[in-house]
């Protein structure tokens, strides 16, 4: 089988801190790292590569040129191969645009690669948790997808994805090619191996640039080619902390409280 | 797609039985008002089987008009039958602007169709209202797990779209059913549809939860120390008030309770009216996906946890004394 996984290099949201004073996102010193349901959607290919070991992963990431270092993660868990797709004309691309040139990327990578069986992707990326670049990038090549994927299947001629629904579980079958978004399983991707660290180290990842297609059309991406453009960000206001409930002991903080919830009607 | 039309639709996403999902029902009320401001009409889109209680409830909570699409090939979400579906109308009547709500299925379905037509689309919305100067909707939503918010507008391609998060509006008034029905005979061929359900795993084993629709989730941390206080602690207050049991990534790493439960970044995303935290310390992860609700309560043995700098009501102590207590006293006090 052949498996495209699509990954993106994140700041770490956990660390990013607001300035008090000019309230925006302090970036500097955040470290930047694999998104984490990408790390979900490797985990899943790397599952079909252990039971079917003739199975390639490639992986591909749009971002400036450090986002090779994901590319390297990426390698030392699970991946053969890895393409950077960057260029300055890409930058300021929305959901659309960004998955408009990873659907050009792809049918590229192809070329060398051989055409992908399954393509898949995180559910979202934590810097933006749009979930939007997945199924757009399969309406552009004209795949089926499945998405909030938890783990998944090779079968004869297509997948059968466990995938979260809103009241439960569903097992979908879906042919190849296709596309499929994960979300946290209830397993962690495996750690690198320190053989799979050090080729990981020594790897070579070819770079997409610019013009790495020129049948691309300028009206699809970049910032000019977005159809979505951010009037202005804000930090959220900062709810003043309610009232504090210390008394001498639990059990009456608690008929206090209870005492609150029932006179203002909110039970 | 040009627009024909300055109207605006709400997808009414439906269950199974044909019932609309609170959500679409929710849209209805920033929409009425969107509606307004733009000078269009307020329409619901239905899609799916036997849906006369979707009809009906998008007419009582304010739908100038209701479009449906029924056929038995729409009882279940697939993508490709719901897609096609909703594409076809739109591009037939062309609204100016669509919401749909952004339920797992709401976002499987929006990025797809809206790039299906090339147009735009804001995830997961918390705010909306109408640009003064250029008439565009202004959608607004939470980025980088919920430090930042960023209003994003579509200017100049239609219709404009967005996901909204469920529980952010409350219902409209019911009102006097005026809506019109239009009926569109729209079908999908069986092969059109490239996904197929071999199997629904129901949530018997009481692993899934509807956290998502819960006017009350009482959700339980590191805090609580293991598996055992979900079921004995908490879950007894939680079915005192007619709610669910959520709980933090901490807990769910630990194994004491199921993902499903989740709350935040990489669980779910709720609104409840009343959301009460138990050894929950605040991570903007976790904030993040329950900052919304109406009103939170924290129970924390730390004053300085940061729960308490969102909570409206911050209890400082022991989860396992102050809870207990809780149940008792909110008995007591709906007995008398
Ligand atoms: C990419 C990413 C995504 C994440 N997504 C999520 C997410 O979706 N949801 C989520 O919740 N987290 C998420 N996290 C994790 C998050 O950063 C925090 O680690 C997590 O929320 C902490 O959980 P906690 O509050 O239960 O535990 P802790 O931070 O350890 O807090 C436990 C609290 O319990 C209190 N306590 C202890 N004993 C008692 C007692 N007997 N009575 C009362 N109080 C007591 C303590 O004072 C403390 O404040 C994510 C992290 C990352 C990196
Ligand atoms: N720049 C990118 N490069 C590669 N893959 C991406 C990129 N942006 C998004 N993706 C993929 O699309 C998924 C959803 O991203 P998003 O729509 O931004 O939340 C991610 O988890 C990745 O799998």
């Amino acid at each position: 089988m052949n498996i495209l996984v699509c990954v993106k290099q994140v700041p770490d949201t956990t660390q990013i801190k607001i300035d008090p004073v000019k309230h925006t996102l302090i970036r500097e010193g955040v470290p930047a790292i694999l998104n984490p349901f990408d790390g979900y959607a490797l985990e899943a290919a790397a599952r079909i590569k252990d039971k079917n070991p003739d199975t390639k992963i490639v992986v591909v990431t749009m971002g400036p040129p450090q986002a090779v270092a994901v590319l390297k993660e990426c390698v030392a868990i699970a991946a053969d191969k890895g393409y950077l797709v960057t260029g300055r004309t890409f930058g300021g691309s929305d959901t659309l645009a960004t998955s408009y040139i990873l659907s050009h990327a792809i049918k590229k990578i192809e070329e060398t690669e051989g055409a992908f069986d399954a393509i898949f992707c995180g559910k979202q990326a934590i810097d933006g948790d749009t979930a939007q670049v997945g199924p757009e990038i399969a309406e552009w090549l004209g795949l089926p997808q499945v998405t909030y994927g938890l783990e998944c299947e090779a079968v004869e001629g297509g997948l059968k994805v466990q995938k979260e629904a809103e009241n439960g579980k569903q097992i979908i079958g879906i042919k190849f090619p296709c596309l499929v978004t994960f979300t946290k399983p209830s397993f962690d991707p495996r750690y690198p191996t320190i053989k799979r660290k050090l080729a990981a180290n020594r790897a070579k990842f070819e770079q997409l640039g610019d013009d790495f297609d020129s049948t691309m059309d300028k009206a699809h991406y970049g910032l000019a080619g977005s159809p979505t453009h951010v009037k202005k960000s804000f930090t959220p206001p900062v709810k003043q902390g309610g009232i504090k409930i210390k008394e001498e002991t639990g059990a009456e903080s608690a008929a206090k409280l209870a005492k609150i919830l029932t006179d203002n009607g909110i039970i | 797609m040009e627009a024909k039309t300055k109207d605006l639709w709400v997808f009414i996403e439906t269950n199974e039985d044909g019932s609309p999902k609170k959500v679409g029902l929710e849209l209805l009320n920033p929409g009425r008002d969107l509606a307004t401001k733009q000078g269009g009409k307020l329409v619901g889109v239905v899609i799916g089987n036997n849906v006369a209680e979707a009809v009906e409830q998008a007419g009582i909570y304010g739908a100038d008009q209701v479009i449906v699409i029924e056929g038995p090939e729409y009882q279940q979400f697939t993508t490709d039958a719901y897609v096609n579906a909703l594409t076809y109308v739109v591009e037939k009547y062309g609204p100016t602007t669509v919401m749909i709500g952004a339920t797992p299925n709401g976002r499987d379905l929006g990025p797809r169709f809206s790039s299906r037509l090339r147009t735009g689309l804001t995830a997961d919305c918390t705010s909306l209202d109408i640009d003064e100067e250029t008439g565009n909707v202004a959608w607004t939503r939470p980025a980088f797990g919920g430090n930042l918010m960023a209003t994003i507008m579509c200017p100049d391609h239609r219709p404009q779209c967005g996901t909204v998060r469920p529980g952010v509006f409350k219902k409209p008034e019911a009102g006097e059913n005026k809506a019109e029905i239009i009926k569109e005979d729209y079908h999908v061929a069986p092969e059109d549809i490239r996904t197929c359900i071999l199997e629904t795993i129901e949530d018997a084993a009481g692993e899934m939860v509807d956290l998502e629709g819960a006017d009350v989730i009482v959700s339980g941390g590191r805090g609580m120390g293991g598996p055992e206080g979900f079921n004995t602690t908490l879950k007894p207050l939680a079915d005192l008030l007619g709610g669910v049991v959520g709980a933090s990534r901490a807990a769910v790493d630990s194994g004491w309770i199921a993902h499903a439960h989740q709350v935040g970044q990489t669980g779910k995303t709720v609104g409840p009216k009343l959301y009460i935290a138990c050894g929950i310390s605040g991570a903007i992860q976790h904030v993040a996906g329950m900052s919304s609700s109406d009103c939170i309560v924290a129970i924390n043995k730390d004053e300085d946890a940061n729960i308490f700098n969102i909570a409206d009501y911050g209890v400082v102590g022991d989860l396992y004394e102050v809870v207990p207590a809780l149940t008792d006293e909110i008995k007591k006090l709906k007995e008398a």
